[in-house]
């Protein structure tokens, strides 16, 4: 490999920044260079789109599918890095972190964006695991940030769930070596994901079986599929406002990709069983437990978090339903999760620093108070609970239409999980929203540039997506078969 | 001979699950460590043993970390962060430690029925580790879920990935990832001794996570 080379930048960037970043003094600093780091790399993954591929080796791949979550990844990792550089220093003002607290912060956050970027890149399935396993330790650590009670409860859950998530997909990954190593070989051939493809037909269907309940269960710990998902509401509750509009945004998402990498292995293998059903189910629990347990949220972070646990059901369903149409669907329902799920993050985020609080309770008439928040704040809402004419609901359309057309018994399920959450989410949001406006008035400092980029991008995803991009994830969908 | 190698190699997986199971009904913080330290040095026996059956130098490596950190740094550690905790006291399972000893029966049964079956075919010698490995990562699940004391729960994880180690070496020729996740496991080990339990003590008395469990966070 000779010159520019995309796929090394998008990982260098962050590694070496993580590493600067943790030794540089003054926060001001550090979070411009945050920022500077995440340009680098979206600018980087954005350039995956135009030079040529390199050929797959044992440990990196760059394909059509693992592209689109790069660029995801990377575009909302550097909104998310402009926000925060605005919103932390209001922390520290309140005297909820200390200077030496942001700059393990700072690296942090590029710790977790090169262990996304690793296991999108990674085309080894030990690979894949470590990376998953580095980001889901960097959250870890950020998440308990604040040190309070709640906290370090928040973080201990998410540690003691996250690791044994982690440990059956290891189990997992060790079955499918097995499976793999009579036909293949030994040493790293049978772990690189381009033979196992390959090669999956001739594996023993019995261990494939076992080893996707693994994975499965394991990835799906992290995905937050219930009744996996304890960890997923406290996670998102208690750490920096940042790092809940990642978690929803981005690490579910590279949970999710793990999941599909092995669907498609096992897609191959006509013997063992077919892995759509489970993830049919999967989602569907997922999809109606949430929409239930948004009714009783006290936490406007908890709401959100919620949501992100009906939105990923939402996900994992229409991929399991697989087809170009409903895989089609589920891509375009990631994406704009991604944008939107931190959207609304963002705006929560400065009505939390105006407020001071997280309550519901306690938040009143935004749209009169603040009118430049409170109505992003409804757009959003809108948007994620599928109104037209934002992106969601184009996508939550084509998941329930593809449905009906192939499987009317499931879809009515479906259709009633996304009406609870509607439902809910505009009770909860009317209050918010509108009423008589209560508690401290002020403004908040932080940057909205994110916020209405993010609306943006979803509103135009609904109105009109540009053709390349069309074309683009149709390519995807039918790989992904 | 043949047969010896395999009845050796099947001792050593089969005391890694025996130590799993006397780890279930220590009732002190410090005999569990010192469980969970011998359970360390049957694994380094067992990972050896296999390095010496399929020929792998590498595999010593990880005998010979599995017996320095597990056996030796991370004991040695824990009973350092117990002493200056002063938290010697006993430790409340959640389940009567007849009812655990049952649910690990159980879970080995079901381990080797599985197993056994699933991977028919495989390489006799694989196969039976795999089974060990899948009992010995169930228990450890269980030690977690029983134990409400952080300390224990660490340790339940340490097992419960001592028993992935035993399955990837088992995996004939499996590469790199023997060495990753064993250092993987000293970052787990070291980031919850450091982090977790630092913290946990800055502000609480108690390492008991119970301590945590009042807060729901949806109580208004």
């Amino acid at each position: 490999m000779t010159g520019f080379d995309p796929v090394v930048i998008v990982l260098i960037a962050p590694a070496f920044s993580a590493l600067l970043l943790a030794l540089l003094p003054g926060y001001v600093l550090t979070s411009r260079l945050n920022v500077l780091a995440s340009l680098v790399s979206l600018v980087a993954a954005f350039s995956l789109f135009g030079v040529e591929r390199p050929a797959p080796g044992p440990y990196l791949i760059v394909d059509d599918l693992n592209i689109v979550f790069i660029a995801l990844n990377c575009f909302v990792g550097f909104t998310t890095s402009v926000f925060s550089a605005s919103y932390i220093a209001h922390e520290l003002e309140t005297g909820k972190l200390t200077p030496a607290y942001l700059r393990f912060y700072h690296g942090m956050y590029q710790a977790m964006m090169f262990g996304m970027n690793l296991a999108f890149v990674s085309n080894n399935i030990g690979l894949m695991w470590v990376a998953v396993e580095l980001a889901t330790l960097s959250t870890v650590v950020m998440v308990g940030l604040y040190r309070t009670h709640e906290a370090l409860e928040a973080a201990w859950k998410y540690f003691i769930l996250g690791s044994v998530g982690i440990a059956l997909a290891l189990f997992g990954t060790i079955l499918v070596y097995m499976a793999a190593q009579p036909v293949i070989g030994e040493g790293i051939e049978a772990m690189t994901w381009t033979n196992l493809v390959a090669r999956a037909d001739a594996f023993d269907p019995a261990l494939l079986n076992v080893a996707f309940v693994f994975l499965m269960l394991g990835y799906g710990t992290k995905v937050g599929l219930a009744p996996l998902h304890a960890w997923l509401p406290d996670a998102h509750a208690e750490g920096p406002t940042p790092i809940s509009a990642v978690l929803s945004g981005l690490l579910l998402n590279v949970a999710l990709f793990a999941v599909l990498r092995f669907k498609m292995m096992m897609a191959v293998n006509t013997e063992a069983i077919p892995p759509g059903p489970l993830m049919v189910t999967l989602g569907l629990v997922s999809l109606i437990f949430a929409a239930f347990m948004l009714y009783r949220r006290g936490d406007i972070k908890r709401l959100f978090a919620y949501s992100s646990i009906e939105h990923m059901g939402i996900i994992v369903f229409a991929f399991g339903m697989g087809g170009p149409l409903a895989n089609f669907a589920g891509l375009l329902h990631m994406t704009m999760h991604s944008l939107t799920k931190s959207a609304i993050f963002f705006a929560v985020g400065h009505i939390a620093q105006i407020k001071g609080t997280q309550k519901i309770a306690d938040l009143r008439g935004l749209t009169e108070s603040h009118p430049a928040l409170g109505w992003a704040l409804v757009a959003g809402v809108a948007a994620i609970a599928g109104l037209p004419p934002f992106g969601v609901f184009m996508s939550e359309f084509l998941v329930v239409t593809s449905t009906f057309a192939r499987a009317p018994l499931i879809a009515v399920p479906l259709a009633f999980g996304l009406l609870i959450a509607f439902g809910a989410l505009f009770l909860r949001l009317t209050g918010v929203a509108f009423g008589k406006p209560v508690g401290p008035m002020g403004v908040s400092h932080a940057s909205y540039a994110p916020l209405y980029a993010h609306l943006a991008l979803v509103l135009m995803a609904g109105i009109w997506l540009p053709p390349p991009l069309v074309t683009w994830f149709q390519n995807v969908a039918a790989l992904l078969g | 001979m043949e047969r010896l190698v395999l009845d050796i190699a099947h001792i050593l997986a089969g005391g890694l699950v025996l130590v799993s199971i006397a780890m279930l009904y220590q009732d002190r913080l410090t005999s569990m460590i010192n469980v969970f330290a011998a359970h360390a040095i049957v694994l380094s026996m067992a990972v050896a043993w296999q390095a010496w059956l399929q020929d792998a130098p590498h595999l010593y490596w990880t005998a010979l970390i599995a017996i320095v950190f597990k056996a030796i740094v991370i004991p040695v550690g824990l009973h350092r962060i117990v002493r200056r905790l002063g938290i010697h006291r006993d430790i409340e399972a959640a389940l009567s430690t007849g009812l655990t000893m049952m649910a690990a029966m159980g879970l080995v049964a079901l381990s080797m029925a599985l197993m056994l079956d699933v991977a028919a075919e495989a390489d006799p010698l694989a196969r039976e580790d795999l089974a060990f490995a899948l009992a010995i990562v169930l228990i450890g699940l269980l030690v977690m879920v029983t134990r409400r004391n952080a300390v224990s729960q660490v340790i339940g994880f340490m097992s419960l990935e001592n028993g992935l180690i035993l399955a990837a070496t088992a995996a004939k020729g499996m590469p790199l990832v023997v060495e990753i996740s064993v250092a993987f496991s000293v970052l787990v080990a070291f980031i919850v001794i450091g982090v977790f339990l630092f913290r946990i003590r800055e502000r609480f008395d108690s390492v008991d996570i119970s301590a945590l469990d009042d807060y729901r966070g949806e109580r208004q």
